[in-house]
């Protein structure tokens, strides 16, 4: 598959792809944490995972239209406040359907599972209705169109590294708020001994809330950061659940470095091999590799060791 | 019949008449006479559609409610089934006479359009009958031996087997869709016209083969029927249950893990096949993740405990789906959707759980005079315990 490139081509090839992947794994990574919190640390599965991105975008799309038409003047920065709205909405979204539903199914993963596809659907149903089955696109403002030579071969766009960017910092800051703080603590405490965990004072109920609503919540911002690379439809969200979940199954479901090892993983052999082979062929191979090395290795990559 | 000292009732024997054995009689009587009967050709053709997904939610009563397995892939096994049927019927479809306007006369016309001038490896033996039968259900079981293998020998399960099973319908799917020359691609394989030069377009070929598939889907019952009650049936219950405490006195879990999931993917390819046979085509639409989850919710709202509930909510979930779908489109996502999530938190043992709930007890009270009931009642949910 190599034959009739050059060395120099490759090399190019190989960093425009790398790019491209890094791409794809931004939008796995910011996708792949919120579930790694909710799957990971409270067990449950949560197919509308997607959907809750998938809100996150629509609510952009609303502030992009809303503030190029009434305030033009924002409009650089209409991002920022689409991202934090985007958080408020997929969180609150997320608390609710914790209270209404997943709080009386905790024992029960695998009916959780069938719970929240069926509020997917709903939800996909409810996108159609309001904005149309046809996919929507934001307006980019002005800085962030274009792209960056970095050689003469090598071109990278800016849209790209803003939501590398943006997914370093909000990786950084939810390892802040889960490692380093207080509340964090609380939920790394209910998650690994539920009982003594509300034997020293912590209000588990409140903890399990909070941390899905914030789960759904990092959900809406990847939503929000994916209207930077792709458009947005209501059954966008779908396509991408599994290869969430096998992110999140890959890199070991309690380890937050492992997600990020293996989203990166993942989308770097995906996007390295689209270029030679067919797209789908990339894709079959990938999942392939990722489901055996799986079979052999059940834990993912990162296991966290934690005595029972 | 002896009376077991320790509960009081009937032995059980494993040919013995009761409840479950009536029940299916009254099917058999509903399927092949009543429907029949009171449905024109083009509505029986699409209740033998529906029947086709029962022999998916049958494996997944075995395998999700009495063994607590499950699997979002039936859809994978459905589709190989469906797939091996179809291959046969359409290289009979594409004899070297009937082709003969292609560049390759003799190959089907979807592999002609992707320029291919011979017929791939794998395509060959599908020439014969036998052999095409033989894979319907040899393929699927040994795709589901090879999984089984390496999951359940590791002691993967529950949430981690579900989404494996997923990414697998997933990978099968993009698979089919992607190499198109070789399986018709997204449109799957279509315009299938004969079996063994009988025309299976006709009226009298469908009233045939609904016949042919009803009688199929009441061996398959009566089948499941027999392994549930066997000690091996019972032996996948106290799996499902405590699992650790089969593993203690001395069973294999994962074989039996394994035969449980070889045999549903088994039941699901013969209805696969019956699918191609009854419909006169195959798609990459009835393979990947949406069609798996959707035929769990068939045998959900049947009640995955029992299997003629799941016969019948698979065909009230497709009624209602042709039904609403024909009226009222937008409703039918919602109605989906409110049914997951009805059946899970509402009624988790679905129609059949409501049935022994309600008007079991007053059926019986004239004919027994016991308030009794037997173990047939048994457990609310499967207490699935936490999945590692």
């Amino acid at each position: 598959m190599f034959e009739g490139y050059s060395l120099a081509e490759l090399g190019s090839i190989f960093a425009m792809q790398g790019f491209a992947g890094l791409i794809l794994f931004s939008v796995f990574v910011l996708m792949a944490l919120g579930l790694a919190i909710i799957f990971g640390q409270m067990g449950v599965i949560n197919m509308a995972h997607g959907e809750f991105m998938i809100l996150g975008a629509y609510v952009t799309y609303l502030c992009s239209n809303f503030i190029s038409s009434t305030a033009p003047a924002l409009f650089p920065a209409y991002f920022f406040i689409a991202m934090i709205l985007a958080f408020v909405a997929s969180g609150a979204l997320g608390m609710l359907v914790e209270w209404g539903m997943i709080r009386f199914l905790y024992r029960r993963p695998l009916d959780t599972l069938l719970a929240t596809w069926g509020l997917s659907l709903i939800l996909q149903q409810v996108f159609r209705s309001v904005f149309g089955a046809r996919e929507v696109g934001v307006v980019l403002p002005d800085w962030l169109m274009g792209s960056v030579a970095v050689t003469d071969t090598i071109e990278v766009p800016i849209n790209g590294l803003f939501v590398m960017a943006l997914t370093m910092g909000i990786t950084a800051v939810i390892y802040a708020v889960m490692f380093r703080s207080r509340w964090g603590q609380g939920v790394r405490a209910v998650m690994q001994n539920r009982t003594m965990a509300g034997a020293v004072g912590i209000n588990t109920e409140k903890v399990d809330r909070y941390t899905f609503g914030l789960g759904c919540g990092i959900a809406g911002v990847a939503g929000s950061a994916f209207t930077m690379v792709g458009s947005t439809g209501p059954t966008s969200g779908q396509l991408y659940i599994v290869d969430t979940f096998l992110v999140v199954v890959f890199g070991g479901a309690q380890s937050l470095v492992g997600t990020i090892a293996s989203a990166f993983t993942i989308s770097q052999a995906q996007s390295t091999m689209e270029f030679f082979l067919s797209g789908s062929t990339a894709k079959v191979l990938t999942l392939l590799t990722v489901v055996v090395i799986l079979m052999l290795r059940p834990q993912g990559l990162f296991v966290l060791k934690v005595r029972r | 019949m002896t009376r077991n000292p320790q509960t009081g009732l009937l032995d059980r024997g494993l040919w013995r008449i009761d409840g479950d054995v009536v029940g299916i009689l009254l099917l058999a009587a509903l399927l092949v006479i009543v429907l029949p009967l009171g449905l024109d050709i083009f509505r029986l053709n699409m209740v033998g559609k529906y029947l086709t997904y029962a022999f998916v939610a049958l494996g997944l009563v075995l395998c999700w409610g009495s063994a607590g397995i499950l699997s979002l892939g039936q859809g994978i096994f459905f589709g190989i089934g469906g797939y091996c049927m179809a291959m046969f019927l359409k290289l009979e479809a594409s004899s070297p006479e009937a082709t003969k306007i292609q560049s390759t006369p003799g190959i089907p016309d979807f592999m002609d359009w992707n320029q291919l001038t011979a017929l791939p490896w794998f395509w060959e033996p599908f020439h014969s009958l036998t052999f095409s039968i033989v894979a319907v259900v040899a393929v699927p079981a040994l795709l589901a031996f090879i999984v089984g293998l390496a999951m359940f020998k590791r002691r993967v399960g529950g949430v981690y087997f579900a989404i494996i099973t997923q990414a697998f319908a997933a990978i099968l799917t993009i698979l089919i869709v992607g190499q198109q020359g070789y399986t018709g691609g997204i449109n799957g394989i279509t315009d299938l016209r004969t079996l063994k030069g009988w025309d299976i377009r006709t009226d009298e070929a469908k009233l045939v083969l609904y016949f042919v598939n009803a009688a199929l889907l009441i061996g398959c019952i009566l089948l499941c029927l027999t392994v549930r009650r066997s000690k091996l049936g019972r032996i996948l219950v106290a799996l499902r249950d405590k699992e650790d405490r089969v593993r203690f006195s001395g069973y294999d879990v994962a074989n039996f893990k394994i035969f449980v999931f070889c045999f549903a993917a088994a039941l699901s390819a013969v209805g696969g096949a019956m699918f191609t046979l009854q419909v006169g085509f195959m798609s990459p639409s009835f393979v990947g993740i949406v069609p798996s989850i959707e035929m769990v919710i068939y045998c959900a709202v049947g009640g995955r405990l029992s299997l003629l509930g799941a016969v019948y909510g698979t065909l009230l979930v497709n009624w209602a789906k042709t039904m609403l779908s024909e009226s009222f489109p937008e409703l039918w996502l919602f109605a989906m959707g409110a049914l997951f999530i009805g059946v899970v938190m509402v009624f988790p043992n679905g129609l059949a759980g409501l049935y022994q709930q309600y008007i079991a007890p007053r059926l019986r009270r004239p004919f027994v005079g016991r308030a009794k009931m037997p173990a047939a009642a048994a457990p609310i949910i499967p207490p699935h315990t936490a999945a590692d």
